[in-house]
């Protein structure tokens, strides 16, 4: 049997507006880790599994304390098979769990992928509707931890090109929490990265490594206790302007920021969150405003989900578009080891590209 | 559905089965469910056995050496004097190593290292024991290949600070080593993916009448990819040379063995296959290199693949990432029933009357002193947040053979940023 259906969280506008007094400073892994709690805590049918997720509390920490409140049968610690823990995740959902599953590293969703993309994206649709399998699956995404090319990767392009599977990347604790509970809430699955760059704090992209604040001086690093849910399918404008548009997620929206704030140019910034369903609607009205666009992501260039902006935009605000849209990503090479900063969209990239856009007249 | 009742493992009444390791912290370890049935005094099969011959050997426990460092029963191999010297040193130059290049991570000279601290018989011994010709395909714990291959430490550590020398050219994250003329091949930070490669690289060896084999490692936790399935799978199917050698050292990162193990050995996976399966001690240099020696011997005379479980204890964390006092009993290794590889070898040298403490004693001051040299040498090559570095548009070559427009285009991106 099939867990009950609940309201899909897509359509909640229950970012349940909590007291500031409810509020606590958390860093990213925090507020993953009070969004696994909360959703736990209210529904039997929650639980964690992935390698070292259980007695460790996860490598980069985000199920910590779980195992010891929910005992090894919700903080499941599994074998080091990715394929097998998609797999067995599909089968508990099917039979009315939903599992939350830790992949350590984005890296290594590859060893799962036709259970993602063949198996779990493909279900209700190949059912005919009979069957679903509630599962999210987390995995920290990125660079600039000097992974090297096996512990850096940005895959989400991959997966918003998979019908079936819904996209989400934060870019801050409160972000992470709502998104998250929405995730585990909702009925379909959910590929959730998380940029392990700002596990503990923002980053803005400055080439020393420096830059990092801490998310405890961050508006976003205050986190309501309790429960409250994010929609999936909603960008939020992190700055009004008027001369372009920014389009970022995850670590970027923070380089982007410092970009803008360096530049000194009036544009407007908007993190998308949800890369699919994509919030179209707050994309179009702020490109049709702005009339220019330049569109920021950390994963390599070609065929990358900035392609797929690059034509949403296009078919949207082609009569107000007054500059050819940019992109400012990675290079199409594997994730360099000693070649971060460069690898990475740098301040100064993205400052010329907004430049370039605004030379159009 | 199960009825919701009230309980610690939540809202259900779980049934399910979780396992356990040999200790947590606060614990007393216990390593009882390792079945340490010794099969010294018993038998070596020949090379042409059947699969289901070598069940007591899949189930046991191959030693050469005793608690005592005396050698003994069938599988003592035919090692000199030299050659055992020989073997000491390189897992004591390992040793040193790994303590210089552990203290460096820790210094903030290198972003990541992972060492190697009790295990180290397994690569020296197989090592030693295979011919120059035959490919490696190792995992990430298995620095004493490079060592008995003799790749110049100071390439090693130039690699591990991606420096100007590197010859990963600043890619690669530390340890995860290539030396081509060496015959190891490139390790991936994606795990057992080597494992079905080396059947491949196998299979060509047979393919074109070569007498090369092919050696690939992988750690308990690992076994449970699907690539070591299908690795099993094809060597088993086309009898390919090769070496399939699981490390079970207790661990994988927080989680034990038994996530894996199910509560058999490793060694025995390979019946299922029909492959010969071995579990030896993995601290007992003498029954290490004897297993690794039959099993080569197998596969040179076309009778196809070993699995090879070498029993042994990861004494160090899994890398620089990680605090294993957060997740085992403190000084579980001491606990440990199989000693320490150096000091076994060491203790069976001395009772054979060509070695002595203070030979011992002299030798680990000469390594650590080399070490010392060697890092020095490294460092005037660059280091990893000084440089210099490979230049860094090198990053966009090697992507593909001859680099095409859209590459270039970026290239020239960069250079004109930079
Ligand atoms: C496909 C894949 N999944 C997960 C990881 C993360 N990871 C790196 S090492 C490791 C533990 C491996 O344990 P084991 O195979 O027992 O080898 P050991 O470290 O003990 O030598 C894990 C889970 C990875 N590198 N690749």
């Amino acid at each position: 049997m099939s867990s009950p259906s609940r309201p899909a969280a897509d359509n909640a506008d229950d970012a349940t507006a909590p007291a500031d007094s409810d509020k606590l400073t958390m860093s990213m892994v925090q507020a993953i880790n009070s969004a696994l709690d909360c959703t736990m805590a209210a529904d039997p049918t929650v639980l964690v599994m992935g390698q070292d997720v259980g007695f460790f509390g996860g490598v980069f920490r985000c199920t910590e304390g779980l195992y010891d409140k929910y005992g090894p049968h919700r903080a499941l610690d599994t074998p080091i098979t990715e394929g097998g823990i998609v797999a067995a995740a599909i089968g508990m959902g099917v039979n009315g769990l939903r599992p939350v599953v830790e992949m350590q590293f984005a890296d290594y969703i590859y060893p799962a992928i036709d259970q993602i993309i063949s198996e779990l994206a493909r279900l209700r649709h190949r059912s005919g509707g009979e069957y679903f399998a509630p599962v999210t699956i987390r995995a920290p995404c990125g660079g600039g931890i000097r992974g090297g090319q096996t512990h850096s990767q940005s895959p989400e392009g991959i997966f918003t090109h998979v019908c079936g599977l819904k996209t989400v990347m934060p870019s801050s604790p409160y972000d992470a929490k709502g998104l998250l509970i929405s995730a585990i809430e909702d009925d379909d699955p959910v590929m959730f990265f998380e940029p392990k760059r700002i596990y503990n704090g923002p980053f803005h992209g400055h080439d020393n490594n420096g830059g990092s604040g801490s998310w405890s001086e961050h508006p976003l690093g205050q986190v309501p206790a309790g429960h409250y849910r994010i929609p999936l399918g909603k960008a939020a404008t992190i700055r009004a302007g008027s001369q372009v548009t920014v389009l970022a997620y995850g670590t970027m929206v923070h380089v982007a920021a410092a970009a803008i704030r360096a530049s000194g140019i009036d544009a407007e910034l908007l993190d998308l969150r949800s890369l699919l369903p994509l919030d179209i609607e707050a994309v179009a009205e702020s490109v049709q405003k702005t009339g220019r666009c330049v569109i920021i992501h950390e994963a390599t260039r070609t065929s990358g989900y900035g392609a797929e902006l690059v034509a949403e935009v296009q078919e949207n605000c082609f009569w107000q578009l007054r500059a050819p849209i940019e992109r400012v990503t990675g290079w199409d090479t594997p994730y360099p080891h000693a070649f971060e900063w460069e690898y990475f969209p740098s301040q100064r990239r993205i400052i010329e590209a907004l430049q370039r856009t605004l030379a159009y007249h | 559905m199960p009825t919701p009742t009230a309980g610690p493992a939540g809202a259900f009444a779980s049934k399910l089965y979780v396992p356990t390791g040999s200790s947590r912290p606060g614990e007393t370890p216990d390593f009882s469910a390792l079945k340490l049935v010794s099969e010294t005094g018993s038998f070596q099969p020949a090379t042409d056995c059947e699969a289901g011959d070598t069940v007591p050997l899949a189930r046991g426990l191959v030693r050469v050496l005793d608690d005592q460092g005396e050698a003994g029963g069938p599988w003592q191999p035919e090692l000199s004097d030299e050659q055992l010297l020989q073997g000491l040193r390189h897992m004591l130059h390992v040793r040193a190593y790994d303590d210089r290049m552990f203290r460096m991570q820790r210094q903030g000279q290198l972003s990541f290292y992972i060492k190697s601290t009790g295990e180290e018989a397994v690569a020296v011994a197989q090592g030693m024991a295979l011919r120059g010709g035959d490919m490696l395909f190792p995992a990430y714990r298995q620095q004493g290949l490079l060592f008995v291959r003799g790749r110049d430490v100071v390439d090693m550590m130039c690699h591990c600070i991606s420096n100007a020398r590197d010859n990963c050219k600043g890619r690669q994250m530390p340890v995860f080593y290539t030396w081509k003329d060496g015959n190891f091949f490139s390790i991936s930070g994606n795990l057992a993916t080597q494992y079905s490669q080396a059947v491949g690289w196998a299979m060509a060896s047979a393919y074109k009448g070569e007498d090369h084999i092919a050696t690939t490692w992988v750690g308990d936790g690992s076994t449970a990819e699907a690539d070591v399935h299908n690795a099993m799978l094809f060597a088993a199917t086309y009898r390919a040379p090769v070496i399939l050698n699981i490390v079970n050292n207790q661990w994988a990162i927080s989680t034990p063995q038994a996530f894996a193990a199910t509560g058999t050995t490793f060694a025995a996976r390979a019946l299922g296959y029909n492959i010969p399966g071995i579990r030896v001690d993995g601290n007992d240099f003498l029954a290490v290199y004897a297993v690794t020696e039959w099993a080569a011997l197998r596969a040179r005379q076309g009778l196809g693949p070993t699995v090879i479980e070498l029993l042994t204890y990861r004494v160090a964390g899994h890398s620089t990432s990680d605090n294993p006092d957060a997740y085992r009993a403190q000084g579980e290794g001491d606990a440990w029933p199989l000693g320490d590889p150096v000091t076994r070898l060491k203790q069976h040298l001395i009772g054979r009357g060509v070695w002595s403490e203070q030979q011992q004693q002299e030798l680990e001051a000469e390594l650590k002193q080399s070490i010392t040299d060697a890092w020095k040498q490294a460092l005037s090559h660059g280091s990893l947040e000084d440089g210099p570095h490979w230049p860094v548009a090198t990053m966009f070559d090697d992507v593909f053979q001859h680099m095409p427009a859209h590459l270039l285009r970026q290239r020239q991106q960069l250079e004109d940023e930079t």
